[in-house]
Formats: structure tokens, sequence, C-alpha cells
């Protein structure tokens, strides 16, 4: 079924009855042309515009739990193209450009909402720092505005400006950034992949990768061997865990990101707006609690929690940016498992076996390009070529000193 | 993350005292060659289960230690002084 006002219209008229499930529930057939592991984002993206785009329709998604249950339903829902380097930034950019037609391309109200991001700068160096990074998004075509201090004070009047420690000098914006429904993202990507004759199947955990002759034949998993044709990875935080059923060892840590929202306040930040001094990003949604984030807590995790430390910590950093928050009561907090790469940079690539493809390695920031992973990993897939934005992406870059360090961080992945 | 962490030094300890570096490895001689060296620097078994770390008492005795974690519960089985105990490389 086709969603739109008038759908809505007449299911109203008939009492709702008339939905059905978003996608089907199938049992697994004995063979795909392509078997992707990882029912999260990245992974139902790639499944939608391989179907969509590339005509390659026999495909699996195989998830060990439910659709929307790891990373894409425990970020803080934020989009943004406001990346410096070369090899990042095209490919974020092309993200952003999808975001922006998705909802109409997959018929989904994912409630993308470009609201504006603001990254606040608290020092000479910094604002030195924002406006070579303006600049170089600009010479790619991103919009980028350098604010300064009375600009944003008209914005958000609220922060703490003359902070003794960390005064607010201004910040740079990105209009075009804001905020999508990260479930949403989900299911419409899993509708409108499952439309055109992906299976999704759930509840299905992957247990091993069986090769014949040097390439991949299938996969074992917890519903029976599935065989494929191509084999394609997008398993997040557990990356390593199932790249290594190939033999594989990756440039990788899993380290768990907490995120938190907090009861509902009368609306008071329209956009999305970032500490400068310290690791800290707050919106507010549309039911009014605020939603943030801070660090990785540091240290390796494969469990989905985080600890109380790390709480405070982010906590702390809230309140030195916004002094009103110290009444503010947090409603919930959750972690993901993030697959922290060596430079801080993802990875969409073959693999030393020939039908094997790999996407991983996406740090903190694999929401906002869900649907740029998707589609680039679908072109590599169908077509065997790196896609042009996401030539960078080589998990052998490492080997060959060919590092994507956004942040300057070097090989230490809990710092990036 | 478990909230004590024991210190052959200290006794247990509160976490907050102490700070991760991350994988415990053993440093490669210089001319181990490049496959050595990649293996060193960017590439980690990163397992779900115990893994050794090494962890600096930052505030407390200041020595550096090799923790074993699991990664998937936190318990701590064991720790000992990184100066006493190199671990084997895990290539």
């Amino acid at each position: 079924m086709r969603y739109s006002a008038l759908s809505v219209f007449l299911n109203g008229l008939r009492g709702n009855k008339g939905w059905g499930p978003a996608w089907r529930s199938p049992q697994p057939k004995p063979h795909y042309d392509v078997v992707i592991v990882g029912g999260g984002g990245h992974g139902l993206a790639t499944a939608y515009y391989l179907a969509k785009e590339f005509g390659i329709t026999n495909v699996a998604v195989v998830e060990k739990g439910y659709i929307g249950s790891g990373n894409v339903g425990r970020n803080t829902t934020i989009i943004r193209s406001n990346y410096l380097l070369q090899g990042n930034n095209p490919f974020y950019e092309l993200s952003m450009k999808l975001w922006e037609g998705l909802e109409q391309d997959f018929n989904f109200n994912a409630m993308v909402s470009q609201r504006g991001v603001v990254n606040l700068y608290h020092s000479d160096a910094q604002r030195d720092a924002y406006t070579r990074r303006g600049n170089a998004m600009r010479l790619h075509g991103v919009d980028a505005d350098l604010l300064d201090r009375e600009q944003i004070s008209a914005m958000l009047p609220f922060l703490d400006f003359d902070n003794a420690r960390f005064p607010i000098q201004g910040g740079l914006m990105q209009k075009r950034g804001g905020t999508v429904r990260h479930d949403a993202v989900a299911w419409g990507y899993a509708r409108g992949a499952d439309m055109r004759g992906v299976d999704i199947i759930q509840d299905c955990e992957v247990t091993g990768i069986r090769r014949e002759n040097g390439v991949v034949t299938g996969v074992e998993t917890t519903k029976g061997f599935i065989g494929c044709g191509k084999l394609a990875l997008a398993a997040a935080g557990n990356s390593s865990r199932v790249a290594e059923m190939a033999g594989m060892k990756l440039p990788l840590e899993s380290h768990v990101l907490q995120a938190f929202v907090s009861e509902g306040l009368k609306p008071f930040i329209d956009c999305v707006v970032t500490f400068g001094a310290g690791h800290f990003y707050c919106s507010q949604s549309d039911k009014g609690g605020l939603v943030f984030g801070g660090d990785i807590d540091g240290y390796n995790s494969y469990a989905q929690r985080g600890n109380l430390a790390t709480v405070e910590h982010v906590a702390e950093a809230g309140k030195a940016m916004i002094p009103g928050l110290s009444r503010v009561r947090v409603l919930r907090s959750w972690g993901g498992i993030m697959d922290m790469s060596m430079d801080g940079s993802p990875i969409i690539d073959r693999t030393h076996i020939d039908n094997l493809y790999l996407n991983s390695g996406w740090c903190y920031g694999g929401f906002k390009a869900t649907p740029a992973s998707g589609f680039c990993f679908a072109h590599l897939i169908a077509r065997n070529t790196p896609q042009e934005t996401a030539t960078a992406f080589r998990l052998d870059r490492f080997a060959r000193g060919f590092m994507l360090d956004e942040k300057g961080q070097g090989a230490q992945p809990n710092l990036h | 993350m478990a909230s004590l962490v024991s210190c052959p030094h200290c006794g247990s300890r509160p976490k907050e005292e102490f700070t991760v570096k991350g994988a415990a490895l053993k440093r490669p001689a210089p001319d181990a060659g490049q496959e050595r060296w990649m293996d060193y620097v960017y590439l980690r078994d990163n397992p779900r289960g115990a893994y050794d770390e090494y962890w600096h008492h930052t505030s407390g005795c200041r020595r550096w230690l090799v923790v074993t974690r699991d990664t998937a519960t936190h318990e701590i089985a064991a720790s000992r002084d990184a100066a006493l105990d190199v671990p084997e490389t895990r290539a």
C-alpha cells in the first residue's frame, strides 16, 4: 500500500482496520544473490538501494535481533555534512542530499527536520579552525555560516556566554543539518526493501561463514544454512566478530556510546547545538525532551549499557554550556556499540575474498551516513567498483598510509 | 564497567581512579617488518569476552597495570603490574 494523506483519511473512515504489517516475516530461502549481515540502518539501506537503484532484488537481510534494535535506534538522530577532509566531505554531502529527498523516495514519514546544526567555538584558535572547516565545506558546495557571539546570542540566549573558563565567542552553522526520526529510517528502508522483494529475516543470528575454493558460499545461521552469491557485512559494533568468521582481523575496536533523553520541556532549542570545549551535543525532540550525548565511555565494550561516570561527565559538560540544565531531570539513557576505527573514518570496501564485502568503522557518525552508506555499499556490491564519493574508505588505507583522520588523533580508537 | 578495579599495589579501588589505554599488545622489534608493525599499530582482535588491557592507576599508585577484563560482562578476572607481566602477542 502506498502511504498518503488520502490513505490515512480513508483508513480513518474504516476505523483504521485496513493497515497491514509494513514488511513480511519470511522464512529464509535456500539461496540468495546477495545476503546482507546486519539489519540496522546501513544494512536495510543497502538492501533498499540494491533493489531500487541496481535492480538486484533476490536479497536477504539477516538480523540477529529485531529491526531497529541496534544503533539505528540508539543514536541522537543528528544529520550533518560539516566535514573538513576531501575524502569525507563529498560522501556526507551525498548523504545529506539523499536525506533531503528520502521521505518522497521511500514513501515514509521520517520527520526529516533541517533545523540547523551549530558548533560553538570558545577561543580564537577554535574560530580559526572552524573558519577553515567552513571554507572547506563551501569549496565542496556545502552550506556553512560563521556566526559571531551576537548572532548566537540572538538564537540561543540561554547559553553560558560568559563562562569563566570557556566563554562562547561564536559558532559554525550548517543550516541544512538537523534531525531525523531514527526508528522511521529503519522502518522506511525495511518497508521499501520488502516491497521490492527483499527478505528481511529477523531473530536470525549468523554463526559461521562457509567458504569453498576461496569464495563464500553462504552463512550458517540459527535458522539454518543460507547460500549466497555475494555476502555483505554491515554488522556495526559486531563487525570484528563476523569478520573473524571469514578469517579477517579488522582495524576496529567496539566501544559503548551513551545517549540521553530528558523530561519534556517547553520548546527552547530549535536547532542542534554542540559544545566546543567538551563533548556535548543537544537538540529538542518534537515531544519536548532534550536529546543529548557526549563521549564514548573509553573502554572496549560489547554491553549495550554505559557507565555512571560518563553520565556524570556528560551532565557536567551540558551544564557548562546551558546552566539551566541543572534543574532538568533525565528520563532515560541507553548505550550502543560503536565500531570505532583506527582513524575515525569508515570502511566500505571489498576484502581478500572475492565475493565478500565490508561496511564498518562508522564510529560516532553512522546515523547521518545511513543513506549514502547504503547507496555506496549497494554500488560496490552491484558493480564491484566504489561509488565516486566513497573511494577513500578503503580497508588497506592503514597499510598504505592514507589515513582519513578528521580529528588528527592517530591510531587510538577511543579518542576519535 | 565494573565499579571496582583491583590494583596489585593498592587493593580494590573505584574505577574512576584509573585511566584506560587500550589493548595490551607486545611491541614488536624495530626490525620486525612492515606486516608485523601494521598488525601491532592498526589491527585488533576486539573480542567479545576476556581481553588484556593497559590501565593506568592515575589517581593512586600511578603504576601501569595489565587488567584482564570481560568486554561483555565487564568482570575483571585479574590485574598485575605491567612491568612484571608483558603479555604474549595476540597475533
